[in-house]
Formats: C-alpha cells, sequence, structure tokens
C-alpha cells in the first residue's frame, strides 16, 4: 500500500473544532476538545472506549447538539445541529452500522430522503436502482440493488453504509471503525478508495482500535482520553507505543501476554463436519491449547463454531470428547458436554442487554443456583458467585445490579467471558472476542484466555484481528470458503502466509487435516 | 448463488407479494361462490359488498401507514363515532353544512394530535395511549349525544353518503378514489416512504435524518383526520348518527391490514394489501350470509382467516430468511 504521507495539496483547514463539551447525566462526555483537518489527509482518531470519540463525531454527523462548541467548515461558524444539516455543510458520517434499515433495499438505504424523483415528484425507482448501481461498483459488489439490507453479511452492509456517506459527495468523510467487520481483502479496497478519495482532496477522519491502521492510512492521528483532547502527531513521528501511551495515560507492558505453556494431550475433535456454509472438516484440539482459526467473512468459521456448539445447521459430522462421541442438536447439549461458545454478536447473541450483570453472569448456569424441588433461586449465592467473577475478570462497575447495557464494550466482553467461564467448559470456543474492545481490555481479555488455557481447557479462538491470532494462538487453521486451507504452527506464523492460506493463494489446498 | 437469485426474483416476488395471495384467496372464494349463490354475482350483492367494505377501507388507509412506521391506533372507531356526533350536532344546530364538516375533520385530527403528542414525544406505548383514548372518545361521544341517537339531517348533508355516480354509491367512490391516492403516496414519495424506515429501525431513521418525532405524529394526525371522514361519510349515508357507530371496527381494520401484509413490527405494509384484506373480511361475511351460515360462525372464520395468514406469511419468511443465509 502506497503510504500518501507527501504533504500532499494545500494547508488550507476545512474543518475546526475548538472548546466542544458535551455533558451526559454523571458524565462529560468531551471537555473542551479540538480537532482540526486539512483539506486532502487522513486524520486518525483513537482512544480507549469512553474517550469521546463517538460523541465527537456525533456531533458533527448533526446526531446531537455540543453543550458548548467553536466548529468551523471551510471557515463557516457551524450552529445548528441536525443530521440533514451535517449533509449540508458536506459532512458524511459512515456509523458503526448505525444507520441503515434492514427491511429496505440496499438503494433506499444508500439514498434515504435523496431519492431521485421524476417530475410528479413520485420516486424515480430506475434511476434510483442505476445511481445504486453505479455506487455498488465502487467495492464490485454485484448486489441487485433491491435486496433488502437485512441479508446481507455484516460486512456487506458496512460497505453499504460506507457507500451511503460516500453518495452524498461530502467534502469530509468521517469513517468509525469501518473495519472492525470487513474482511482483509475489503480493508484493502476501503483503503484504496480512501487514499484515492484523498488525492481527490476529501478530508477524512478515521476512527479504528487497530493502530495498525493509523499507521496505515493516516498522515495525522490526534488522540482522546476520558472525554479531554491529548494530543494530534504526524504519523511519521510515533510509534504504536507512544499512541498507546497517550491512550492509556501510562505505560503497557507487552500487549500479548505470551510466555511458554505446556500443552496436554489431544482431548477434542471435530471429525468430517459438514454443513450448508463448510465442509469436511477436521479439527483437533488439545488440552491447555489456543488454537486460533482465522478467515476471512464468509468463510464459515463463525458457522462451523456455531454449528458445533448445536446452534447452526450441520448434515454431517462427529464431535468427540475425551474419546466419547458426543451428541449435540442443542445448545443446553453442548454446554452439559463442557462445551462454551462465545459469539461473536454479543449485543443480540450473547447479553441480555437489560438485564444485569448478575443476571447476565448466571443466565447460563441457573440451575446450580436453584434449591429444592421448586428450584428456587439463591440470591445469596448468585451475588457472592456474580461478585467473585467481576473482581476476577476486571468488570468496571459500581455494583453488580447495574445493566449491562450500561457497560463499555469492553465490559460487556468481559461479562460475556464470565458468563461462559462460569459453566466450567472444558472447550471454550471464542469468536471475535475482542471485536470493538478498547486496548486496555483486549489486553486484559488476552491474559484472560492464556490463564484459562493454563488451566488445561482448549480454546478455540476464531478471530478475524491477524495480529491477534498471531500472538495469541499456539496452532492457527486458516479457513477459506468453508474448508480448512491451511495450518500453521505458532512458529512459522507470518501475517504473509495466513493471509495466502485465507485469500486462497497458495495451492498446498485440498489439505483438510490439520494434524502437526 | 447471487445467478439463482436473480432468476428466481421476479416470479417469486410475484408470488411472493401478499397482494397476491389476498387476491388469490379472493377469486377462489368468489369462483366458489359464484356457483354456490345465483345471487352472490349480481350487481346488487356486489354494490352491498364494497358499500360494506368502504368505511373500513378508509380507516385502513391510515391504520397502514401506522404500522409500516411501526405505531398503531385502536381509537379510529371512536373518533369515527365522534366526527359523526359533531357533524350531526352541529347541523342540528343551525351551524352550515362546510362549517359542520370541518368541524368533525378537525375533531378528527385533533384526537389523533393528541395520540401521537402522547406516542410520540412522551413516549407512551401506543397501545395503551389509543386504547385509552378509544374508550375516553366513546364515552364522549355518549356524553355530548345524552347516549341518543340523532337523526333527521339534511338532504344536502346525507347526499355525501347517497348520491350514485355511475350506478355506484359514493363511499364506494370515495373510498377507492382515497385507496389509489394513499396507495401511491406511501409506494412513490419520499415523504411517506419516511414512515418504513421509521418502523424498521427509528434509530437507524433518525442517524440518517428523519425527523421521526413529527412524522410520528403527523401520522396519527392523518388517521384522526381519516377517520374523521370515514364518520362524516358513514354519518350521512346513514342519515344518523349513532352512539354505537364504528364499534369494534377498530380491530377489524387491525385485522385487515395485517391480512394485507403489514406487521405489527412495522417496516411493512401496503395499502393496496389492506384494502384487499378488508374486502376479503367483507366477502366472508357476505359469503356466509348467502350461505345461510349461522352469524355466530362469522366471526368465528374471520379470526381463523387472519389466524392462517399470519401463520401462512411466517413460514413464507423463515422460508426467505434461511435461502438468504
Amino acid at each position: 500500500m502506497s503510504n500518501g504521507k507527501e504533504e500532499a495539496g494545500s494547508q488550507e483547514l476545512i474543518l475546526e473544532a475548538e472548546n466542544v463539551s458535551k455533558a451526559y447525566p454523571g458524565v462529560q462526555a468531551l471537555d473542551a476538545v479540538k480537532i482540526n483537518l486539512k483539506k486532502a489527509e487522513i486524520h486518525g482518531l483513537v482512544g480507549e472506549n469512553g474517550a469521546g470519540k463517538s460523541t465527537l463525531i456525533h456531533i458533527f454527523g448533526g446526531i446531537c447538539t455540543p453543550d458548548s462548541c467553536k466548529i468551523f467548515i471551510k471557515g463557516k461558524r457551524v450552529e445548528e445541529f441536525k443530521p440533514h444539516k451535517a449533509s449540508e455543510y458536506g459532512i458524511g458520517v459512515v456509523f458503526q452500522e448505525l444507520s441503515l434499515v434492514n427491511n429496505m433495499s440496499i438503494a433506499e438505504n444508500i439514498f434515504v430522503n435523496r431519492q431521485p424523483v421524476n417530475k410528479f415528484g413520485f420516486i424515480d425507482k430506475k434511476k434510483l436502482n442505476k445511481r445504486t448501481e453505479e455506487l455498488l461498483d465502487i467495492f464490485d459488489l454485484k448486489f441487485d440493488p433491491d435486496t433488502k439490507v437485512g441479508s446481507l453479511s455484516t460486512g456487506d452492509r458496512q460497505l453499504i453504509e460506507i457507500l451511503k456517506a460516500l453518495s452524498k459527495d461530502p467534502e469530509v468523510l468521517i469513517l468509525d471503525e469501518p473495519t472492525s467487520s470487513l474482511s482483509r481483502g475489503e480493508i484493502d479496497r476501503l483503503f484504496n478508495l480512501l487514499l484515492k478519495l484523498k488525492d481527490e482532496g476529501m478530508a477524512i477522519i478515521y476512527i479504528s482500535h487497530r493502530l495498525q491502521e493509523v499507521f496505515d492510512i493516516c498522515d495525522r492521528v490526534s488522540v482522546l482520553r476520558d472525554g479531554k483532547y491529548v494530543g494530534t502527531e504526524d504519523v511519521e513521528n510515533v510509534n504504536e507505543n507512544d499512541l498507546v501511551k497517550m491512550m492509556v495515560g501510562k505505560e503497557l507492558d507487552s500487549f500479548y501476554a505470551s510466555e511458554e505453556k505446556e500443552i496436554g494431550e489431544k482431548y477434542f475433535e471435530i471429525k468430517n463436519f459438514s454443513g450448508p456454509d463448510f465442509n469436511d472438516i477436521n479439527i483437533s484440539l488439545f488440552k491447555g491449547e489456543i488454537l486460533g482459526v482465522f478467515g476471512l467473512v464468509g468463510s464459515g468459521r463463525t458457522e462451523l463454531a456455531e454449528a458445533i456448539f448445536g446452534i447452526g445447521k450441520k448434515s454431517e459430522g462427529e464431535i468427540i470428547l475425551n474419546g466419547e462421541s458426543l451428541k449435540i442438536n442443542k445448545p443446553i447439549q453442548a454446554m452439559r458436554n463442557g462445551i462454551s461458545y462465545l459469539t461473536e454478536d454479543r449485543h443480540s447473541k450473547g447479553l441480555l442487554l437489560n438485564m444485569n450483570i448478575k443476571e447476565n453472569l448466571v443466565s447460563s448456569v441457573l440451575r446450580n443456583f436453584a434449591r429444592g424441588s421448586l428450584g428456587l433461586m439463591q440470591d445469596k449465592k448468585i451475588g457472592e458467585f456474580s461478585r467473585e467473577i467481576v473482581k476476577k475478570y476486571n468488570i468496571v462497575t459500581p455494583t453488580i445490579e447495574k445493566k449491562v447495557r450500561n457497560l463499555s464494550g469492553g465490559n460487556q466482553q468481559k461479562v460475556l467471558l464470565g458468563k461462559w467461564v462460569g459453566t466450567d467448559p472444558e472447550v471454550l470456543i471464542v469468536d471475535e472476542p475482542t471485536r470493538g474492545v478498547d486496548v486496555g481490555a483486549k489486553q486484559e481479555i488476552y491474559r484472560y484466555l492464556n490463564e484459562i488455557s493454563d488451566r488445561g481447557i482448549g480454546i478455540i479462538l476464531i478471530s478475524s484481528d491477524l495480529p491477534e491470532v498471531i500472538n495469541i494462538s499456539d496452532r492457527i487453521l486458516v479457513m477459506r470458503e468453508g474448508e480448512i486451507a491451511g495450518c500453521v504452527p505458532k512458529n512459522e506464523a507470518t501475517k504473509e502466509n495466513i493471509l495466502a492460506y485465507a485469500a486462497g493463494a497458495t495451492n498446498s489446498g485440498g489439505n483438510n487435516r490439520d494434524e502437526k | 448463488m447471487k445467478n439463482e437469485n436473480k432468476e428466481l426474483s421476479l416470479v417469486k416476488k410475484i408470488i411472493n407479494m401478499r397482494e397476491f395471495m389476498i387476491v388469490f384467496i379472493i377469486l377462489i372464494i368468489g369462483v366458489f361462490m359464484t356457483f354456490a349463490s345465483p345471487h352472490f354475482l349480481t350487481a346488487g350483492n356486489m354494490r352491498a359488498l364494497f358499500l360494506r367494505v368502504s368505511i373500513a377501507s378508509i380507516l385502513a388507509i391510515g391504520m397502514t401507514i401506522l404500522l409500516t412506521s411501526g405505531d398503531f391506533d385502536l381509537s379510529v372507531g371512536s373518533v369515527l363515532a365522534f366526527s359523526g356526533a359533531i357533524v350531526a350536532i352541529s347541523l342540528t344546530s343551525g351551524v352550515p353544512l362546510p362549517f359542520a364538516i370541518l368541524f368533525a375533520l378537525a375533531a378528527g385530527t385533533f384526537i389523533g394530535l393528541l395520540n401521537g403528542v402522547i406516542v410520540a414525544k412522551i413516549g407512551i406505548n401506543p397501545f395503551i395511549t389509543t386504547l385509552a383514548t378509544m374508550m375516553a372518545v366513546r364515552g364522549l361521544v355518549m356524553i355530548i349525544m345524552g347516549g341518543r341517537n340523532i337523526a333527521g339531517l339534511p338532504d344536502n348533508f346525507t347526499a355525501i353518503g347517497r348520491t350514485y355516480f355511475l350506478t355506484i354509491q359514493s363511499p364506494i367512490w370515495i373510498s377507492l378514489v382515497l385507496i389509489v391516492l394513499f396507495e401511491f403516496l406511501l409506494r412513490k414519495t419520499k415523504f411517506f416512504r419516511q414512515n418504513y424506515y421509521i418502523g424498521g429501525n427509528p434509530l437507524a431513521a433518525m442517524f440518517s435524518g428523519i425527523e421521526v418525532q413529527k412524522m410520528r405524529i403527523f401520522n396519527f394526525m392523518l388517521t384522526g383526520f381519516l377517520a374523521g371522514s370515514a364518520g362524516i361519510i358513514n354519518t350521512a349515508r346513514f342519515a344518523a348518527a349513532t352512539t354505537t357507530a364504528g364499534q369494534g371496527i377498530e380491530l377489524q381494520v387491525v385485522a385487515a391490514v395485517i391480512l394485507g401484509g403489514a406487521s405489527l413490527k412495522g417496516g411493512e405494509g401496503t395499502i393496496v394489501g389492506a384494502f384487499f384484506g378488508a374486502l376479503l373480511m367483507g366477502l366472508i361475511i357476505n359469503s356466509l350470509n348467502l350461505l345461510g351460515v349461522d352469524v355466530y360462525w362469522q366471526t368465528f372464520v374471520q379470526g381463523s382467516i387472519l389466524l392462517f395468514a399470519v401463520i401462512v406469511d411466517q413460514y413464507g419468511k423463515k422460508k426467505t430468511i434461511s435461502a438468504a443465509n
């Protein structure tokens, strides 16, 4: 990737924001934050969850009104904060999937309230679909514009969200973690597009949790911490450690806690697993091993995990634990046999958002806390159990009665982890355990996964975060189009060889065995 | 997989359309009834059938728009009676006809505004809000009418519901014009299409720059306005305002709209579908009458058909979802 770091274009400031403050009941979300944006630059915006990035872009996007601010766009003071005003000012925001309506078509989502009309004021469907197809071509997407957005994958929805922002021809494009659900190929395409837009003079604010991306693509980077402005740096002048230090406010010790560890015997096997989205999969897992499963979106990794756990469909295949063949058609059967699965989608599949931490933590082990033939819940025991997990996994909360909805992403993920580790599994499958989680919590989660595996529990770690897979796993399986494309031991793992397997570049394929 | 989708799409789309299914059922019943009863396919019976359906269809327009945006109004039957009462009282106390109509429409719109503000601004669930206004407004009708019906309305007023044009009575014409008009508006205009976004995902709609609150209030006002219009037409047609006018019609209308493809979850539904839904409901009653089936069976059959339709629909949806995955 060409790093467009030459001082392209003029130094003209297209957006200047100063003294942006916003308080919510109990939190000062933004405290006199500033940021400025030059024409033709990609400006990274980083910070932990709760640092105020989202609030800041909600203000730029006209979703919320700041308590005080001085925001100038091309020298013009912004007075009114409404989404359609933001578009008028030339600001396009790519929200994290927040602005798509599943029951509407791709075309109607992209051109919401801006559908082309004919002379009678009726929506011109032909023109609408044609313009949508032109936009879809940008990412080489072959969808019918009438396709309902709800039937698309998360990654495709994210691309549609980006196209929606682009369709307004913005001068300032703001992207909020656009890559968290994209595959490597899609990310490359997005980056090429952003660099091209930059060359055409667009100013871009790029928010990401993946610091590497900031170095890949950004010219300058601004850091927020706890609602305050920490600083702005030229990307050339900083490294990843500097940024983390600015974000966290202190040095972090080595990010991926990986020490030598002992791997036990083979005890869990998936044999000849086939289903609609995967074919003839064989996996074996050793005690105390972290087995990484890397694959692009659509490679069938989540479907495979769900099938092992008894949610998804499988047409044939065998699961063997400690030499015994298990019959698993429902999650409860998987759980009783000691298999736990942390979903990649903690909001809709993992957590009971409107219930509190305690209720979430015990939700899959209720029967451990029921007493007598009536099955009365033992509140005291539940409280002790929950407090212990909250302490063990450092879930930051004033009380175990707090609604999970109101926790940060990292703490939510730790609740999910606590909930499933609380079931005392023999095999733990974790799917994208650090998606949308800030750096600090990410590091903690890695530490917990290592601790769990040290107890002899085998962990299957499904992830599309390449550095994570490489650094945490003892062995890495790469999935492609529903098959295992390759198996890489830890000491041979590099970005290049894993991606080559994932993209199908190596032809040693057909090797569906993962034995060492 | 994508190619398959494209080939299947057109035929499948038409067959999957709820309107298609309902028209199909209507045709089957129609053909059956033509053979089963000599009185069925007569001009007189058809006129009676459509006349019966006309009032419910007008209410169904507002209800469809509300359901697409995820809202709901149980008070339409009471508003219908209220507007009828207002127009009748105005006329019998000497208010000129245009003003009497204006008062009745304003009354309907105002109750819609009230519903809208309580639901969209204060944030009370639409079911509870409109259940309450349904009862309160019905009570208001009894109070202002003193529990008595009001007849003896002037001819120039009753003409609204009793004029014939091309041998067809005016309520049918009015309802058909409104249905075609609003079908186009809801399908083709940016303004009304906002409802599908709101019903699909209100937060996303807000993020996309749609004024969700204002739109929801507008929808309730439009529904109130249409219920007010229906009340005027109904009163004119029977030449009397009654305290029980439109009692129970709200659930019939909801049933018709859901039969027509709308969902209580929002984001779906068409006006034509709702009209066919209302027509199907009317047709069933008409057919059972002609076949001499006991009146107690009629409601039972209506309920069963509604259940059948939503179950078939759910099954169809599950299939499309698994196909998409």
